[in-house]
């Protein structure tokens, strides 16, 4: 999806602001926001290619302009929502009262099995690498191209590299190909590669810093061979 | 997925304000919590683990211990994951790390323009800085003119600068420098040195 989230870049976007000595919290309902990733990939609502795309539907003007973790909070809603999982009317309802009585405590529950999840998960880590027999098709040191085709669904094939020519530094085995569960689909396991690209193919000669390169990690269907030699290659 | 199902949401284009976004986040929560999904003993538990636990103090000593050690420093160079879980450090989202060396002609930085992914297992929780469009956007397209404006980093052209954006579901770290007058300090001591902006390659570190 050619979604604002894809900004690299892009231009005009103001200065960096650094916050000295930032706390990992900066509000409570930051926590449950964060919280909501692992126990809502627990309950089978979506897996992280999914919850990516959750966060790529919001509008883009909400999503340059909000705080950080209420991304994660517009993805998970969008999922239960749509799995039925919470009815939005209720959902704007209760939403409602604790604007109105933000003091009023949460419904009490306690479940040892998920506290057990969560720390086996933060230690354990949920691996995105999948066995598969496919061969890689490019190996280290081949120049590929991205393709230049837009996919409406999610992907990770931003769009500053889409058609851009580089150098495979790295193979790294096949992983779920987001480009498919990432819509819902199963896992695909794809080859990933670590694809080098200079400053001035991204960005043009006249508009490159040099002594520069950019790695960016690709799936393999983001790539073909590429048609132009290096050698004698304009740039 | 149909075509209809990814057109951006028309409810909400101006921003909540910090009340209303409490205020939704609570009600999800209540439900989930009504749902058997959510507890709040389990966001307390997640809160108090990247608060307390995992975060860059590990990064900083995975670092120490690259430099005073150059056995330890080649096997993270090789397979940083592998090389981490010695030190019994790894697990969410950093399933694959890598690291990468600064050296007196290379500087590395990274970032996620997709999104913000980083390595937890070393690095905790990004700062809102490494989240944010400012950043995303700008420093894959002009590093050198960034780290100098914007993190006050000079970085001279005759050094190469590396940025690696983590698109897929590799996780990045960078390796700096040791700094010079060090050579009396321990890990330990050096490891006080290594700063998170060091290890996402926006500073080096001081001695």
């Amino acid at each position: 999806m050619n979604g604002v989230h894809d900004l690299g870049g892009t231009d005009g976007l103001g200065p960096v602001v650094v916050e000295e000595n930032e706390p990992v919290w900066h509000a409570e309902w930051e926590k449950a926001a964060f919280a909501l990733f692992a126990t809502n990939f627990r309950a089978g609502l979506f897996n992280v290619d999914m919850f990516r795309s959750g966060i790529e539907q919001m509008h883009p003007a909400h999503y340059l302009l909000s705080p950080y973790y209420e991304h994660w909070v517009h993805t998970a809603e969008h999922y239960a929502v749509k799995a039925g999982v919470i009815d939005p009317t209720e959902l704007e309802e209760k939403t409602k009262y604790y604007l109105e009585h933000p003091d009023e405590p949460l419904p009490e529950r306690t479940d040892p099995d998920l506290l057990a999840f969560v720390d086996a998960a933060v230690k354990g880590g949920a691996p995105a690498r999948r066995e598969s027999d496919a061969a890689p098709a490019f190996q280290v040191g081949d120049r590929v191209t991205v393709t230049l085709d837009s996919p409406r669904e999610h992907t990770r094939k931003a769009r500053y590299t889409r058609g851009k020519t580089g150098v495979v530094e790295q193979t790294h085995g096949t992983f779920i190909y987001p480009d498919s569960a990432g819509n819902g689909r199963g896992d695909d396991p794809k080859h990933v590669y670590t694809v080098k690209f200079t400053n001035d193919e991204l960005w043009g000669a006249d508009n490159a810093e040099p002594n520069g390169v950019v790695y960016f990690d690709v799936w393999e269907p983001y790539l073909v061979p590429a048609q132009v030699p290096a050698e004698g290659a304009a740039r | 997925m149909t075509r209809s199902e990814i057109t951006p949401s028309p409810a909400v284009t101006v921003p909540r304000s910090e009340a209303e976004i409490a205020a939704r986040m609570k009600a999800l929560e209540a439900l989930m919590i009504e749902k058997g999904i959510m507890t709040t003993e389990a966001v307390d538990r997640l809160a108090d683990i990247y608060e307390n636990e995992v975060g860059p103090q590990l990064g900083a000593a995975v670092v120490a211990k690259a430099w005073t050690d150059p056995e330890f420093k080649a096997r993270l160079l090789a397979n940083a994951t592998e090389a981490c879980a010695e030190m019994g450090i790894g697990g969410l989202q950093g399933e694959d790390m890598v690291a990468v060396e600064n050296t007196d002609t290379v500087h590395n930085v990274i970032v996620c323009t997709l999104c913000s992914c980083y390595p937890w297992p070393v690095l905790g929780l990004p700062p809102n800085w490494y989240k944010q469009p400012a950043y995303r956007s700008r420093i894959v397209r002009e590093p050198r003119t960034m780290l100098r404006e914007e993190f006050g980093h000079d970085v001279p052209d005759s050094m190469e600068v590396r940025v690696w954006d983590s698109s897929a579901e590799l996780r990045y770290m960078v390796l700096p420098q040791r700094p010079a007058n060090t050579e009396g300090k321990s890990a330990a001591e050096l490891a006080e040195l290594v700063t998170r902006d060091a290890m996402i390659g926006v500073a080096p570190v001081r001695a």
